[in-house]
C-alpha cells in the first residue's frame, strides 16, 4: 500500500507528508476548539450555579456541533456599505493565523511539524498578524461600533505584544535558544534537579505570571475583552458578520486561546516533560510508549481551566486601567527581569568567545 | 523544483503588490498591498536561508509599522481630488528619485559582474549558514566587531523616540490627574458613613 509513496521523488514525498502532518495537527485542533467551547460554557455555568449546555447529546457534549450546524445553515449577509472583498477576507485571515502558529509547538520529543531555529520568533510573528483580521473586519464593515472595536483591539494587542516580547526574551536567554524543542528540554530538572518547569524558578516566576495575564489580553479574553464589550459596542468588530464568516472568528478566537494555553505550558511549565523529573513519568511503565502528548494536553487543560475561571469571576477592565497595566506595570517589570536574568546569566554562565 | 516555483511565486507577488501599492485608488488598499509585499519579501528571505531576517521583517514591519500605517490611513480624512492635484507638482521630484534608484541598481549590477569587493576580513566573517544558526552568526558579528556601530544606532533611535515625545508632549495646567495609588488604598469606610437621622430633621451634608 505504501509502495506508491516510497516510489515518489523525495521532494514530492516530503510535500505530501507535510500536508498530512498539517492535517494531523489542524483537525484535532478544530475538534479541540469545539470541545473547549463546550468545556468553557460548562465551567462558566458551574461557577454561576447553572447547568450549562445539557440538551444536545449525552451531557450536552454535541452542543458545539449543533451550534456549528446552525451557523452553517444561516444566510451570509454582506452589508451593502461594506467593502466586499476585505469584509470576506478578514475572517479568513483571523482563522488562518490562528492555525499557522501550531506548526512549531512541540507535542513530544519527536512530534513537532517544523522544528525550526527561530520557533519562538515565528510564533511572535504569527500572533502579530492576528491583529489584521480584527482591524480589517472593523474597517471593512463600514460601521461605527465595529470600527471602534477594531481600534481598541489593535491598540490592546500591540501594547501587550511589547510586554510579551520582553517575557519571551528572558525565556530565550535562559534556555539559550529560540528553538521550541530546546526550550522545553532546557527545563528538564530546572528546579533542584527535580521539577521540570521554568515557572518555579524565582527569576522566571514573575515572567510566567506576566505572560499568563498578557496572553489573556492578547486573546481578548475577560477581563480584557474590551473589544467585545457588548454594553458599549454591540458585539465588537464582528457585529456585521453572520453565518460562516462569524463562525470563522469564533473558531479562530478559541484556537488562539488554546494556542496561548500551549505556549504557557511550553515556555514556563515544562511543555511535554512530566512535572517531575522521575523516569517512570516519561513512559507508561514497562513499555516505550511516551507520555509527552499526555503531559502537554494535561497542562493545556489546566491553563484553559484558569482562563475559564478568570472569565467566570472577574469583571471587565476599564480602558485606561488596561493601558496602564500594559505600559506602566508589565513593560517596566518585564524589562527589569530581562536585566536580572541576563545579569544572572553573565555571572553564572558567561563564556567569552574563543576562551 | 519546489524552491524554484516558490521563488518565482514570491518574486512575482512582491513586484505585483509593490506596483499595486502605488496604483490602488484607496489608500487603505495601498497599505494592504504593502503588507503583502513585505510578507512575500520575507518569503524570499526564507528561501535564501536568512530565517532570522525574515521573521524580523514580519514582526517589525508587518506586525508593528504597517499597523501604524493602517491606523493613520484609516483615521485620515483624505480628499482624493486634492491628492491627484499634487501629481504634476511632485512629478519632477519623483522622477529624480526613480532615476537615482535606477542608477544604483545598474551600478550594483555592474559591481556584481565585476566580482566581489574584498573588504577587510570579509571572508573570515561570512559563516556557513548550514553550520551556524542565523541568530548566532548575526549576534557574534553585531556584539563583537560592530558593537559600537550597533549601540550607536540604538542610541540614535532612543534620541529620536525621546525627541518625538518632547515635541508632542503638552503639559496642560488645570487637569485633575488620576492618582491610582490613592484610588487603590481607598476603602468604603473612608468614603461612606452610616447615619440614622431622626424624622423631620433632614440629612447633614
Amino acid at each position: 500500500m505504501i509502495s506508491w509513496f516510497t516510489a515518489l521523488p523525495y521532494g514530492w514525498a516530503y510535500f505530501i507528508a507535510s500536508i498530512l502532518d498539517i492535517l494531523v495537527i489542524a483537525l484535532p485542533v478544530m475538534l479541540a476548539v469545539a470541545m473547549i467551547i463546550y468545556a468553557d460554557r460548562k465551567i462558566w455555568a458551574a461557577m454561576a450555579l447553572r447547568r450549562g449546555p445539557n440538551v444536545v447529546g449525552p451531557f450536552g457534549l454535541l452542543q458545539s456541533f449543533a451550534d456549528g450546524l446552525k451557523v452553517f445553515l444561516q444566510e451570509t449577509i454582506i452589508p451593502t456599505a461594506a467593502n466586499r472583498t476585505l469584509f470576506l477576507i478578514a475572517p479568513v485571515i483571523t482563522f488562518t493565523v490562528a492555525l499557522i502558529a501550531w506548526a512549531v509547538i512541540p507535542f513530544s520529543s519527536f512530534s513537532v511539524l517544523a522544528n525550526i531555529n527561530v520557533g519562538l520568533l515565528y510564533i511572535l510573528a504569527a500572533s502579530s498578524l492576528g491583529v489584521y483580521g480584527v482591524i480589517l473586519a472593523g474597517w471593512a464593515s463600514n460601521s461605527k461600533y465595529p470600527f471602534y472595536s477594531a481600534i481598541r483591539a489593535a491598540a490592546q494587542m500591540v501594547s501587550y505584544e511589547v510586554a510579551i516580547g520582553f517575557v519571551l526574551i528572558s525565556v530565550v536567554l535562559w534556555a539559550g535558544s529560540f528553538n521550541m524543542q530546546t526550550i522545553v528540554l532546557a527545563q528538564k530538572g530546572e528546579v533542584l534537579g527535580l521539577i521540570n518547569a521554568n515557572g518555579f524558578n524565582p527569576l522566571l516566576f514573575p515572567m510566567a505570571v506576566v505572560f499568563l495575564i498578557s496572553s489573556m489580553a492578547e486573546t481578548s479574553r475577560t477581563p480584557f475583552d474590551l473589544t467585545e464589550a457588548e454594553s458599549e459596542l454591540v458585539a465588537g468588530y464582528q457585529t456585521e458578520y453572520s453565518s460562516m464568516s462569524f463562525a470563522l472568528y469564533w473558531l479562530g478566537e478559541y484556537a488562539n486561546v488554546i494556542l496561548m494555553c500551549a505556549l504557557n505550558a511550553t515556555l514556563f511549565w515544562g511543555g511535554w516533560l512530566p512535572p517531575l523529573d522521575l523516569p517512570f513519568l516519561y513512559h507508561i511503565p514497562g513499555t516505550t510508549i511516551g507520555l509527552g502528548l499526555f503531559w502537554i494536553l494535561f497542562k493545556m487543560a489546566v491553563f484553559f481551566f484558569i482562563f475559564s475561571w478568570v472569565k467566570a469571576t472577574l469583571p471587565r477592565y476599564r480602558y485606561d486601567q488596561l493601558m496602564r497595566l500594559g505600559w506602566k506595570i508589565f513593560l517596566p517589570l518585564s524589562l527589569l527581569f530581562v536585566f536580572l536574568v541576563s545579569g544572572w546569566l553573565m555571572l553564572t554562565r558567561f563564556h567569552p568567545i574563543g576562551a | 523544483m519546489i524552491q524554484t516555483i516558490a521563488f518565482y511565486l514570491f518574486a512575482i507577488m512582491v513586484v505585483l503588490s509593490a506596483g499595486l501599492v502605488i496604483t490602488a485608488r484607496n489608500p487603505v488598499h495601498s497599505v494592504l498591498w504593502l503588507i503583502l509585499a513585505f510578507f512575500n519579501a520575507a518569503g524570499l528571505m526564507l528561501l535564501v536561508g536568512a530565517e532570522f531576517i525574515a521573521m524580523l521583517l514580519v514582526i517589525v514591519y508587518v506586525g508593528a509599522v504597517a499597523v501604524l500605517f493602517l491606523f493613520v490611513v484609516m483615521m485620515l480624512d483624505i480628499d482624493f481630488s486634492e491628492l491627484r492635484g499634487g501629481f504634476v507638482r511632485y512629478l519632477p521630484f519623483g522622477v529624480a528619485v526613480a532615476l537615482v534608484l535606477l542608477c544604483e541598481i545598474v551600478i550594483a549590477g555592474g559591481a556584481w559582474e565585476a566580482g566581489p569587493v574584498e573588504l577587510a576580513g570579509r571572508t573570515a566573517l561570512a559563516p556557513d549558514p548550514a553550520a551556524i544558526p542565523n541568530i548566532q552568526a548575526l549576534g557574534t558579528l553585531l556584539y563583537t566587531r560592530y558593537l559600537f556601530v550597533f549601540e550607536g544606532a540604538g542610541l540614535v533611535l532612543l534620541v529620536a523616540m525621546i525627541g518625538a515625545i518632547v515635541l508632542t508632549h503638552r503639559a496642560r495646567g488645570g487637569v485633575r490627574q488620576q492618582n491610582v495609588r490613592r484610588q487603590n488604598i481607598r476603602r468604603p469606610q473612608d468614603a461612606t458613613r452610616n447615619t440614622n437621622p431622626p424624622v423631620g430633621q433632614g440629612v447633614e451634608l
